[in-house]
């Protein structure tokens, strides 16, 4: 089996049997990481570049230990530690130097929305969008999709809530996608100014600013980081304000369903999106999705290569 | 299909027989802190079927496994799709155990060469055997079987095909025509 797409630069390069594909791999690829012996010969000798041109620890981590998982030979380059960056040098130029030292996957972080795509286009790689801007991330979709199917055994039919800054956030934008695709409902909630206007029409998602309101009804619950280093001050007053109206609480969840779940994609800024309770409690399953990580990268790196020989 | 009319290489009773007689060896040669670990996709049922024979000749349970080997193929360059990998589940551990390694066909040993890195992987074994239902030669590797159900002289255009239940709707073994 192969997936159909060459890159991973947005959900929407997947389809429904690609997703299958990948979940159904992934689920395989993790017991590797219960073993002993963390580490199968399978991608030995493949070169994979990790370009994290933003600050990243758990994504970068998650990705530099599924390729080492795998055998294969990992490098980083990083924002503060690329001499290329700093002295100036374009993005496409960095590019077209990593592509003269034969890298087999270049997966890329940066700031800029379509900075995967783009490199995309200037290598014979195949590249790993591992976050561009406020744009996309696939692949902390994937590891979403995989952990909730995990917790509930299916993944078609169930509500899904996404609570925060959706305006920044790429996960938000993957997880929309890609849970639309697979046929879940999505209702998205949050203050108004970190909504996106025309939001419910362009994802077939509802919004409901009190996700309160919607509460009874979810399977899943996804709060979001408000991302302070995107925005400045201006789009809402104060944390503790946010904290109050938007924070959830394990009390907040009295109305839900006995077994929903309550996910983050991470960093967790306890006391304002999510309380420091309902982080830990039982229906968290945050570390979960850190664990589905490691194996959803495993996954797409050994689906990648299984094209053979590069074209 | 036209190859459904000749006669099966082997029928269930006949698969049955040659299962029994690999326990009975198998047993002779001690079951103790034996276990077995059948290869996917088809060894996984044959390693079943064959603990049951030794429990009711040994009178004793053996432990059985599945090792998925396609993470350990030295084809994987080669192939233009990735194989569907599946988990591997080893219920004990492998480290001190005797592993009697369960296969359908033994035909260039590659396939024996990745089991054997993919259990090293996990611990060190005592021993590694190998048991194998059909032997049809063109080894690749200087691999050969303790156990072996039948030997079948093959042309290189031959395929053998296994079939066990429940992977497949029936057990027994055919030779086909092309690849």
């Amino acid at each position: 089996m192969r997936l159909s797409a060459r890159h991973i630069l947005s959900v929407n390069d997947l389809t429904k049997k690609d997703v299958t594909l990948i979940l159904q791999t992934a689920a395989s690829f993790r017991e590797i990481s219960e073993r002993p012996i963390k580490k199968v010969p399978t991608l030995r000798g493949r070169t994979v570049i990790n370009c994290f041109f933003e600050d990243s620890t758990r994504t970068r981590l998650s990705f530099e230990l599924a390729e080492k998982r795998l055998s294969a030979d990992s490098t980083n380059i990083s924002k503060s530690g690329s001499a290329m960056a700093k002295k100036g040098e374009t993005l496409l130029d960095t590019v077209r130097n990593l592509e003269a030292m034969r890298p087999d996957i270049l997966v890329i972080r940066h700031n800029q929305a379509g900075a995967a795509a783009q490199v995309a286009r200037e290598t014979s790689a195949h590249v790993i969008n591992a976050g561009d801007g406020m744009h996309e991330h696939p692949t902390q979709a994937l590891l979403d999709l995989m952990t909730i199917n995990e917790a509930k055994g299916r993944t078609k039919g169930l509500k899904v809530g996404i609570v925060g800054d959706i305006l920044h956030s790429r996960v938000a934008r993957s997880d929309m996608l890609l849970f639309r695709k697979m046929g879940m409902e999505v209702t998205i909630g949050g203050p108004p100014t970190l909504i996106p206007m025309c939001l419910a029409e362009t994802f077939d998602v509802k919004v409901c600013h009190d996700i309160r309101e919607a509460l009874p009804k979810l399977d899943v619950l996804m709060l979001l980081r408000v991302q302070r280093e995107r925005q400045g001050e201006q789009l809402f007053p104060s944390s503790r304000e946010y904290a109050r109206y938007f924070g959830i609480q394990s009390r907040d969840l009295e109305s839900a369903k006995d077994d929903l779940v309550v996910m983050h994609p991470g960093p967790v800024n306890r006391g304002v999106e999510i309380s420091a309770e309902l982080a830990d409690g039982p229906r968290s399953i945050i570390l979960n999705q850190v664990t589905n990580g490691v194996a959803v990268r495993m996954a797409i790196l050994y689906l990648l290569l299984g094209e053979g020989l590069k074209q | 299909m036209a190859q459904s009319k000749t006669r099966p290489l082997l029928t269930e009773k006949e698969m049955d027989a040659e299962i029994t007689r690999i326990a009975r060896e198998i047993v002779a040669d001690g079951i103790e802190n034996v276990a077995l670990l059948g290869i996917r996709t088809r060894g996984v049922p044959l390693a079943k079927w064959l603990a049951q024979k030794i429990e009711s000749i040994g009178h004793r349970p053996v432990e059985v496994g599945s090792l998925d080997i396609n993470l350990y193929r030295d084809d994987l360059s080669e192939v233009s799709e990735q194989p569907i990998v599946r988990p591997t589940e080893i219920p004990f551990a492998i480290d001190g155990k005797g592993i009697v390694l369960v296969d359908d066909v033994l035909y260039t040993g590659r396939t024996i060469r990745a089991a054997m890195d993919a259990i090293i992987d996990y611990g060190r074994p005592k021993f590694i055997r190998l048991a194998e239902l059909i032997d049809r030669g063109w080894r690749e590797l200087p691999i050969q079987a303790d156990y072996v159900g039948r030997r079948v002289k093959t042309t290189a255009e031959q395929n053998v095909k296994v079939m066990v239940k429940p992977a497949d709707e029936r057990n027994e073994v055919r030779l086909m025509k092309g690849r």
